[in-house]
C-alpha cells in the first residue's frame, strides 16, 4: 500500500504550507475570498446538548448569516442524526442549505458495523443531503486497510443519493504518511465529488495546514490517475478568517480553481462563520468591528 | 580590549509583550541636544487593532478581580515607578527635561497612581448607591466598567500626562490602548517596562508610539474602542467624534490648543473614574 502511493516528505510539506501564511491577500480578493469562504461553511453543532430550539436557530443563521444581502449562504448545517428531522422541518425542502448528519458511532466509530450502516439509513431517511462517516482508526492503525475500506464501500451504499464525506480524524493516523495512505483508502470506493475530511473536532489536534496539504496533495495524485474528482473538508480548528484564507490559498495552489467552490472544498466550523462576518463588514465599512456584534458572547468586553 | 556600546532597542508594551511595530517601520528619536538617540517603533491601524484584540483578551479577567486586587497592582506599579527614578529621569532628560523638572514630573505621576491606587475600593461606594423608590423594592445603582478605552496623549509631560489618562480607566476594571506622547515617545517605553514587572495583567495597559495622523482614524472607527479620552486638536477632535458617532463611544477630550496643567489637583479626580463607567440600576424585591 505504501510502496504504491508513495510517501509524504514531513519537511517538505511543511515548507510549503509556511509559504501559504505569507501571501498577501487585499481589498477585491479579500472581500472574494472571504465570501467563497463563507459560502463553503457547514455552519457545525455537534454538542451533547444541542437542543431543537438550537438546532433550528443555527438553520435560520445558515439561510442569512448577515442582514448584508452580498453575503452567502453557507453550504450546509452539520447535525447529529437526531437532528436531521428538526433541520429539515426548519430549513424547508426547497432549500439552497444542505443539512449534513454525522453518522457511524461519531466521533468514536466503536459500533459494530451494522448499527452504523442503520445509523447511516436513519439519518439519509431523516432528510440528510450528506452522511459525515468516521473511519475504523483502530483497524487502520492494526494494519486491516481492507477492512477499513469495505466499511467506507459499505456506508458509500448505504448513503444512496446522499453525498459521503469520510472523516479520517488525523490526530488519531500519527503519521503525514497514514494520512496519505487512508485518504488513498477511502477515495478509491468514494464516487466523484464525496469528500474526504481531516477531523471530527473532538481530538485536540485538528486541521491544520500540514494535514490539509497532504490530503488535497493524495486528491491531485489521485485525480491525475483516475480523473475522479474528490471533494475536501477541513474540519476543526479553523476559527479566523484569516486561517480560512490560508486554507483557499492552499486549495488554489493546489488544486486550481476547480475546486474552488462549496461542491469540492467545505470548512467544518461553528465560530469561523462569524469571524468571516465581521472581516466582510471590515472590509465594507472601513472600521474594525467588534467581534460581540457577530456572535453571542455575553461579555462585555 | 573595547567593548562595543549595548544600545537598547524601544519596544512597545502590547498585550504583556515588547514588541515591534507589525509593520516593522520605525522613526528616529532625537534628543534635545539634536542626537540620534533611537528608533522608535511606528505603529500602524494593524498594531492599533492587534492591541484591542490583546485588551480584550484581558479585559474580563481584570474586571473581576476585586477592587482591593486592583488598588494593590496599582500601588504595586507605583512601588516599581520608585525604584527606578532614574531611568524615569534618563528618559524624560532625552526630551530636554531639566534634572529639577523631571524630578517634579516623576513624583507627581508616582503620586497620581497612588491616588488611584487608593480610590480603587472606595468609588463604587460614592458613585453608586440605593435609590430611595416608592414600591416595595430595593434599588441599587451600581458601576460597571465600560470594556476598552482608547487613549491619546498629549505632546507635553510625556509620562505624568499618559499615566494621568491610564490610572483612572484602569482603576475600575477597564482596560486601554494608548497612543504616546509622538514627540517624546521614550518615558512611555520606559513605562512600558514598569508595567511589565507591576502583577498588572498583560494586555491591561497596551502602549503604542507612532504617528498621530495615522492611528487617530483607527481609533476614532474601531467599534470595539467603548471610549476615547486624551488630548487632541481641532482637526483630530472632528474625526474623533463623527467616528464616535459612527460606533457609538463616549468621547471626552481635552484641547491640544489650550494648556493642560497635568500638574494641578484638578487633573486627578473621581470624575475622572466616572468617565469610564456605566451604571446599572437593579430593583430587587423586598422579602423575597
Amino acid at each position: 500500500m505504501f510502496n504504491e502511493i508513495g510517501t509524504v516528505d514531513q519537511v517538505g510539506i511543511e515548507e510549503r504550507v509556511a509559504k501559504y501564511t505569507t501571501r498577501s491577500i487585499k481589498k477585491g480578493s479579500k472581500l472574494f475570498g472571504l465570501k467563497l469562504a463563507a459560502s463553503m461553511v457547514d455552519l457545525t453543532t455537534l454538542e451533547g446538548k444541542d437542543t431543537p430550539g438550537k438546532v433550528e436557530s443555527l438553520c435560520r443563521k445558515a439561510l442569512s448569516p448577515s442582514d448584508d444581502p452580498d453575503v452567502p449562504t453557507v453550504a450546509a448545517v452539520c447535525v447529529y442524526p437526531s437532528m436531521v428531522r428538526h433541520a429539515r422541518r426548519a430549513l424547508g425542502e426547497d432549500t439552497p442549505v444542505r443539512i449534513a448528519s454525522v453518522a457511524t458511532a461519531f466521533p468514536s466509530g466503536q459500533a459494530p458495523l451494522r448499527t452504523r450502516l442503520a445509523e447511516v439509513k436513519a439519518a439519509v431517511g431523516d432528510g440528510a443531503d450528506e452522511i459525515d462517516m468516521v473511519i475504523n482508526r483502530g483497524a487502520f492503525l492494526a494494519g486491516e486497510f481492507q477492512l477499513v475500506q469495505d466499511e467506507v464501500a459499505a456506508v458509500v451504499e448505504a448513503c444512496g443519493e446522499a453525498t459521503l464525506k469520510v472523516i479520517l480524524e488525523v490526530s488519531e493516523l500519527e503519521t503525514y504518511d497514514n494520512i496519505r495512505a487512508a485518504s488513498f483508502l477511502a477515495m478509491r470506493v468514494l464516487r466523484p465529488n464525496d469528500f474526504i475530511k481531516t477531523s471530527t473536532g473532538k481530538t485536540t489536534l485538528n486541521a491544520t495546514l500540514g494535514n490539509n496539504q497532504v490530503m488535497l496533495e493524495a486528491i491531485r495524485d489521485y485525480y491525475l490517475d483516475t480523473d475522479t474528482p474528490i471533494a475536501m473538508k477541513p474540519a476543526g480548528g479553523i476559527r479566523t478568517a484569516k486561517q480560512a484564507l490560508q486554507f483557499l490559498i492552499a486549495v488554489k495552489e493546489t488544486l486550481g480553481d476547480e475546486w474552488l467552490n462549496n461542491t469540492r472544498y467545505r470548512f467544518g466550523a461553528s465560530s469561523l462563520l462569524n469571524d468571516l462576518l465581521r472581516q466582510i463588514a471590515k472590509e465594507r465599512t472601513g472600521a474594525y468591528q467588534a467581534p460581540y456584534y457577530f456572535s453571542e458572547a455575553a461579555e462585555s468586553y | 580590549m573595547t567593548r562595543l556600546p549595548i544600545t537598547k532597542t524601544p519596544k512597545v508594551y502590547v498585550g504583556g509583550a515588547f514588541i515591534r511595530s507589525e509593520s516593522a517601520r520605525t522613526y528616529p528619536l532625537k534628543d534635545a541636544a539634536g542626537n540620534f538617540f533611537a528608533n522608535i517603533p511606528q505603529c500602524t491601524r494593524k498594531d492599533v487593532r492587534n492591541a484591542v484584540e490583546a485588551a480584550a483578551k484581558a479585559g474580563p479577567g481584570w474586571a473581576k478581580r476585586t477592587p482591593y486586587n486592583r488598588g494593590q497592582i496599582l500601588y504595586r506599579l507605583a512601588e516599581m515607578l520608585e525604584a527606578r527614578k532614574a531611568d524615569l529621569a534618563d528618559a524624560l532628560a532625552v526630551g530636554g527635561a531639566s534634572k529639577a523638572a523631571a524630578a517634579k514630573e516623576i513624583t507627581a505621576t508616582i503620586d497620581r497612581l497612588i491616588y488611584y491606587a487608593g480610590w480603587a475600593d472606595k468609588y463604587e461606594q460614592v458613585l453608586g448607591n440605593v435609590n430611595p423608590v416608592a414600591s416595595p423594592h430595593f434599588n441599587f445603582t451600581v458601576t460597571e466598567p465600560m470594556g476598552i478605552i482608547g487613549l491619546l496623549a498629549p505632546e507635553e509631560a510625556p509620562l505624568l500626562a499618559l499615566v494621568s489618562l491610564i490610572a483612572p480607566a484602569i482603576t475600575s476594571g477597564n482596560t486601554v490602548v494608548a497612543l504616546a506622547s509622538t514627540a517624546q515617545p521614550y518615558p512611555a517605553i520606559v513605562l512600558g517596562e514598569m508595567l511589565a514587572t507591576s502583577d498588572l495583567p498583560g494586555g491591561v495597559v497596551n502602549l503604542l508610539t507612532g504617528y498621530r495622523k495615522e492611528l487617530v482614524p483607527t481609533f476614532a472607527t474601531h467599534t470595539h474602542l467603548r471610549a476615547i479620552a486624551g488630548v487632541a486638536n481641532a482637526e483630530e477632535r472632528k474625526a474623533l467624534k463623527l467616528g464616535a458617532a459612527d460606533s457609538v463611544k463616549r468621547v471626552k477630550l481635552a484641547q491640544a490648543e489650550e494648556p493642560v496643567d497635568w500638574f494641578s489637583d484638578q487633573a486627578q479626580s473621581l470624575y475622572e473614574l466616572r468617565d469610564h463607567l456605566e451604571f446599572k440600576t437593579t430593583w430587587h424585591p423586598i422579602g423575597a
